[in-house]
């Protein structure tokens, strides 16, 4: 398993690697200590019996592999991508205090992907409730707590207000880390399980309050779409992108593919990225592959970026420059936008992160010329519909307060993922909607 | 798949179409709007809302981009891939006591049922319906029933009061107490004629319309400075304080495309030219 050649990638938006060959995969899950108490499971947000999946692949058992997983997590090819294993069961694997931790999140996919090749078996599925489940959002946390509760027996109905399921997986994550009909296949075994998906809806305007409360149960997994902006002079003018617009224009709406398809973006020939995290990273990726020469700043130090280090790495080898301790403070610009004023930063006394607090160096203003700007600086709660109920408790940054098991302060409301948790992973979006799927069929049980 | 029940041309390079989204249709009120995408490689488009009958609405439009040239070639019996709503906050509506309306070209697409509920509000409403001359007019006869009192204009003369809608305002302000007023038109067209009740301190609402991706507030393409602060029209709007918008760095942004968009439309012609050409297409 390697990544393609940099200079092949970055011409289009396929995936960076191929993943393992069979061989590889039982030669890798070989490796596996079959602890007696494994810290890669506590340190899944999913709890996937990681050893005893391991254990089948290595002796070739590829669909017996899958289907372990899928018992704790039904979206395995999108985890076994995007999740960041080197934090979680791959970052307590006890090979990797002295060497290598087993691939884990590879062989997930690679066990994903061989199913998919050789035909799914769906999963069980409980006999019929009569109980009725509204999920709003067909991201992460609504497709697992949609697929959960289908599984218990109960009849799911799943809102999304854009014209595809998926949410953040297909118009936030790039092709090139997460292959769209990947996506689009594991959305699908959800749908087979008999959930009732019902796109173009935005609950709240084309659902009401009392439709929704109808059912029996509902969950909200809304995610957190809303974009943050600097409030930069110059922000209004062309050519200024939230990562979101961006990212969505190009992963949903396939502006790379202007005129082809309808959607245009704007092609930068010099861009400049301003954030640090995951989305900064893909954002800065996209541009690249769509021509432009490009920047990503950062007001912090290198080793404060918070993007995993694989895709940093990943982002630097394919010709981004890093630009840290440096954050834009206008856009240059008449009729379009011309340029970034950046201002040095210096790193000061450490803040409640744990990180030194940066603060701009006095006199220290640099231009970068540029007519493509992105700003990746995070993403909070959409406050859309939690606004239409306002029995909903809010949290301080506007995500809605939950108890550890998803309740809301809404009788027969939970909720899950990003809007619960604020700007967070997709395995944890997809932990904590199973958490809260699971106390929905307790509670529709009367338990 | 939405079902087009029935399209028709209003006026030169006006058209309505009526479409079957009862998920729209059943929550739909005065000054929202849909997201629309044509086909599985269409762009998602902001239409009004201009008429709710049953299960359906109407989506009037000005055939002027790609989009809107291919919706405007669509029949009874065709189908839109996705609409989704109704989006957008509604008319702020209760009331006023006397409110006028003012429609500019296709504007006036969204103010026949902003003028039914303030009439069922208590309001007296009068419209002002203002066009380049007499072919671009429309729904004169629906304004007609739907207000107390309705004025045409037209910039050439050519039916009606010879002038601008904003000149039709002051007239109408002189001769009686004006507590709300709506404009919805073009972005210049709103942008002058909001001048007219600006010292006089009257309410004044406009409806923008700038370029939108998810209309519902994700990516901050429709972003708008009113009051100096940022504002999402798709969720915070479309219906904004006229006197508080900044309309410079609005029509600013709406031209972003506009190459793309020229680039789009001409390769639509040239495809359909191309059609015809060969007979495949009646």
């Amino acid at each position: 398993m390697r990544d393609r050649p940099v200079e092949q990638r970055i011409q289009d938006f396929a995936e960076i690697d191929n993943g393992f060959s069979p061989e590889e995969a039982m030669a890798e899950a070989d490796r596996c200590l079959q602890c007696k108490r494994p810290l890669c499971v506590t340190g899944c947000p999913v709890n996937i019996e990681i050893p005893a999946f391991l254990t089948e692949v290595a002796a070739g058992n590829f669909k017996r592999a899958v289907a372990i997983i899928k018992e704790q997590n039904i979206l395995p090819a999108i985890a076994g991508r995007v999740c960041p294993q080197e934090s979680q069961c791959e970052g307590l694997c006890l090979l990797g205090k002295k060497g290598k931790p087993v691939a884990v999140g590879a062989l997930e996919r690679f066990v994903a992907d061989y199913e998919r090749a050789h035909g799914t078996t769906p999963p069980q599925k409980k006999a019929a409730t009569g109980r009725s489940v509204a999920v709003v959002g067909a991201g992460p946390a609504g497709l697992t707590a949609a697929a959960e509760l289908a599984r218990a027996g109960h009849a799911v109905t799943l809102f999304e207000s854009l014209h595809e399921a998926g949410g953040v997986l297909m118009y936030g994550i790039p092709a090139f880390r997460l292959p769209k009909e990947i996506v689009s296949a594991e959305i699908n075994a959800v749908l087979a399980l008999g959930v009732g998906l019902k796109l173009n809806h935005l609950v709240g305007r084309s659902v009401s309050r009392e439709e929704l409360l109808a059912y029996d149960a509902v969950f909200i997994g809304t995610g957190a779409g809303l974009p943050y902006l600097m409030g930069l002079p110059g922000e209004h003018l062309p050519g200024v992108y939230s990562a979101n617009e961006f990212l969505t224009r190009v992963n949903l709406m396939r502006a790379d593919k202007f005129p082809v398809f309808d959607t245009p973006v704007k092609r930068g020939s010099r861009v400049v990225v301003a954030g640090g995290g995951n989305v900064a990273m893909d954002a800065a990726r996209v541009a690249l592959r769509l021509g432009g020469k490009v920047t990503l700043v950062y007001r912090r130090r290198e080793e404060d970026l918070p993007a995993r280090a694989a895709e940093t790495a990943r982002a630097r080898e394919e010709g981004i420059e890093f630009l840290m301790c440096a954050n834009p403070v206008r856009i240059i610009g008449d009729q379009v936008m011309t340029g970034v004023e950046c201002v040095r930063m210096e790193m000061c006394a450490l803040d409640a992160s744990g990180r030194p607090e940066p603060a701009p160096v006095e006199g220290s203003t640099f231009t970068i010329d540029a007519d493509l700007f992105i700003e990746a600086i995070g993403q909070g709660p959409n406050p859309l519909l939690i606004s239409e109920m306002p029995e909903l408790k809010r949290g301080r940054r506007g995500n809605l307060e939950v108890s550890p098991e998803g309740k809301t302060t809404l009788r027969h409301v939970y909720a899950g993922g990003d809007v619960a948790t604020g700007a967070a992973t997709v395995i944890l979006a997809m932990g904590t909607a199973k958490k809260a799927a699971h106390a929905i069929d307790r509670m529709l049980k009367g338990e | 798949m939405f079902l087009i029940e029935k399209s028709d041309r209003l006026a030169d390079k006006i058209h309505q179409i009526w479409v079957r989204a009862p998920h729209v249709a059943h929550h739909a009120k005065a000054g929202q709007f849909v997201i629309s995408r044509i086909d599985e490689k269409g762009e998602r488009i902001p239409l009004t809302i201009s008429a709710v009958d049953g299960d359906s609405i109407r989506l009037i439009f000005m055939a002027i981009g790609k989009t809107t040239t291919h919706l405007s070639t669509l029949r009874g019996g065709d189908h839109i891939q996705d609409i989704a709503g109704p989006l957008g906050k509604p008319s702020e509506i209760k009331k006023y006591g006397t409110c006028v309306l003012v429609g500019g070209g296709v504007g006036t697409a969204s103010l026949p049922i902003i003028a039914r509920e303030l009439r069922a509000a208590g309001n007296r409403v009068i419209g002002i319906v203002g066009s380049r001359n007499a072919s671009f007019l429309i729904l004169e006869d629906e304004m007609t029933g739907a207000c107390d009192e309705l004025h045409i204009t037209t910039d050439d003369g050519s039916k009606g009061f010879h002038g601008f809608a904003a000149d039709m305002l002051k007239q109408v302000m002189a001769e009686e107490e004006i507590d709300a007023v709506w404009i919805i038109g073009p972005a210049i067209m709103m942008k002058v004629t909001c001048e007219a009740t600006r010292d006089a301190g009257i309410r004044t609402f406009v409806s923008l319309n700038p370029v939108m991706v998810d209309g519902t507030g994700m990516c901050g393409s429709c972003r708008v400075t009113v009051g100096g602060e940022t504002k999402f029209a798709c969720v915070d709007g479309p219906e904004f304080d006229a006197h508080q918008v900044d309309f410079n760095g609005l029509m600013l942004r709406m031209r972003t495309y506009q190459l793309e968009e020229k680039e789009s439309l001409e390769r639509f012609q040239e495809h359909q030219c191309a059609c015809k050409g060969s007979g495949r297409h009646a």
